[in-house]
């Protein structure tokens, strides 16, 4: 096990393990927000389909069921959440 | 930028078989994969999880032993942890945790495999909602067995995996089934193919077996299915035997049979049909694997669903011809070698009809209800794609541009079959009139700075 930082709290999770397969047996089950609803979305696929297990993974968005647990890393669910009108990016 | 003579696309049976072949036959091979170890979904995990969970995962599972150590090859360079996220004209263009490179081939062979067909029912877009072979995935990578799960849908996968939790502790709830029973009927009118198929009926009657004696309850010709839950998903409501039912459960694993992956094929330029048999769009290619754009080569589930053996077999046949094309192999040899894997695939090939009938996919999840999310990444729900049909959306892309559906992370590997099934049903165009969805490179997301680094590492000189 190794700690990284999930949400800015530190989280053990097994060295090696895949990132989503870890959270989840974590109990953690928000891993991002959907844009225009804001409803929470978890894993779906596991195999790099769905893109719903989306993390920011030390500052990069990635696909957390094709990500390996190393010790430090820093974690946040995926920031998506749109705020304005289109015109106005 | 490092040259092969052939680069695989996936390390599933398919790549690793190919890989091997080629490999023996003198040529310089890429075998490019997005997991950390070879395997694909099938074999996931083989190299470790053989000797931890092999049990469990039953005798099908160690077949793949041999093909993985065969990977094993001076003249094959394994780029593991590894998207491929552009096809162009003698090169690929990978990423991976340290960046994006390039390298060239002569031929490239996509083994991309198969993905679960997705199911679009009501609400399963909910946390704890998750592919049954999502499940099965957990499983071999991870030994984490999902708990007190209802498994919903169709297919010897639902079955198997439902074995797989139960051999692994965590026996599920139920097991809510979408077959009606003129499906067996229609099944069993194919009695020839039947017996052809014997090992696997054997198989797929074992693992119904070992959930009766276990009394995992099985609710047959399910419809008016919906996963219900706040926060996440807590109950399954579906009507089973004239009676409207709701069953609690922790999670909810969907599957309905499984498709062709074909992003890597369309972004390649391969042209692509409707087949009426799987439901889905399969690339065109002939009996070697050769696709009509040149050096790009096909094989495998990602061509037609066949199941692991025929994956591998297809993957060897491949590899022989290409062998054969880039001047390695004689035609002598090559007809020679590949005739008893020939006549083998296509036997395993024949018996698809079979399963299709037995276990068609449920009909009210290739077309939703308006109110059903067919686009996970936009939002955009099947009602929202009716109106722009309606409003004078003529084919796939037109539907595209209108509505945002398929414009997503995942370039519609999740709704381009919903979409299709729609603007049919809404319109008087004919399935193979209405256009795929464009594919174009990245295929898998990459980062400007990974970008940036390939463009420094160009001006570098040749490192090889």
């Amino acid at each position: 096990m190794v700690e990284v930082q999930f949400a800015g709290e530190p989280l053990m999770l097994p060295e090696g393990d895949t990132l989503a397969a870890a959270l989840l047996a974590a109990g953690i089950d928000g891993f991002r927000q959907t844009p225009f609803q804001g409803v929470a979305r978890a894993p779906y696929c596991m195999m790099g389909i769905c893109f719903d297990c989306l993390l920011e993974v030390d500052g990069v968005s990635q696909q957390s069921c094709m990500v390996q647990v190393r010790a430090g890393m820093d974690v946040r669910p995926a920031r998506q959440r749109w705020e304005g009108p289109y015109a106005s990016l | 930028m490092h040259r092969f003579d052939l680069a695989i696309v996936g390390a599933g049976p398919a790549g690793m078989a190919a890989a091997r072949e080629a490999a023996e036959a003198g040529l310089k091979v890429a075998l490019v994969d997005e997991q950390p170890r070879a395997g694909g979904q099938i074999y996931r995990n083989l190299g470790r999880a053989a000797k931890t969970y092999g049990a469990q995962l039953g005798k099908e599972y160690l077949r793949g032993v041999p093909l993985v150590d065969g990977i094993n090859h001076e003249a094959i360079t394994h780029f593991s942890g590894h998207s491929v996220w552009a096809i162009e004209k003698g090169q690929l263009a990978l990423n991976s945790p340290e960046g994006a490179r390039q390298i060239g081939a002569r031929s490239v062979l996509l083994a991309t495999g198969a993905i679960e067909r997705p199911m679009p029912v009501p609400g399963w877009t909910l946390p704890g909602v998750m592919a049954a072979g999502a499940a099965q995935i957990m499983l071999k990578q991870s030994g984490l067995a999902v708990e007190n799960a209802v498994l919903v849908g169709s297919g010897p996968l639902l079955h198997l995996v439902a074995v797989q939790l139960l051999r692994a502790g965590a026996p599920p709830v139920a097991l809510v089934e979408t077959r009606q029973r003129r499906d067996s009927r229609r099944a069993l009118l194919m009695w020839r193919l039947m017996l052809r198929a014997g090992r696997y009926v054997q198989r797929s009657l074992a693992d119904l077996n070992e959930l009766r004696n276990a009394g995992i309850p099985r609710y047959m010709a399910s419809a008016n299915i919906a996963l219900l839950g706040e926060r996440r998903v807590d109950t399954v409501s579906f009507s089973s035997g004239g009676r409207r039912r709701e069953l609690s459960c922790d999670a909810a694993l969907l599957h309905h049979g499984v498709v062709p992956h074909v992003q890597a094929s369309r972004a390649a330029g391969v042209p692509h049909i409707w087949s009426a048999t799987i439901q889905a769009h399969v690339p065109v290619c002939d009996s070697w694997g050769r696709t009509e754009v040149p050096r790009v080569w096909v094989a495998g589930d990602g061509v037609w669903i066949g199941g692991a053996r025929a994956a591998e077999l297809s993957g060897r046949i491949a590899a022989l011809a290409i062998a054969h094309d880039l001047g390695f192999v004689h035609s002598p040899e090559r007809d020679r070698r590949t005739s008893g894997w020939i006549e083998e695939r296509d036997f395993e090939l024949s018996l698809r009809p079979l399963i299709e009938k037995a276990f068609p996919p449920y009909a009210a999840a290739l077309a939703p209800a308006d109110n059903v999310t067919v686009c996970r990444c936009e939002e955009i729900s099947a009602g929202e794609v009716r109106q722009a049909v309606r409003d004078g959306a003529t084919g796939i892309n037109h539907v595209k541009v209108s509505t945002r559906a398929g414009m997503g992370r995942c370039q519609g590997r999740m709704c381009a079959a919903a979409l299709a099934r729609i603007v049919v049903q809404e319109s008087d165009a004919k399935i193979d009139e209405i256009g795929t969805l464009n594919a174009r490179p990245p295929i898998k997301p990459v980062t400007l700075g990974a970008l940036a680094g390939m463009a420094r590492q160009a001006q570098r000189p040749e490192d090889d």
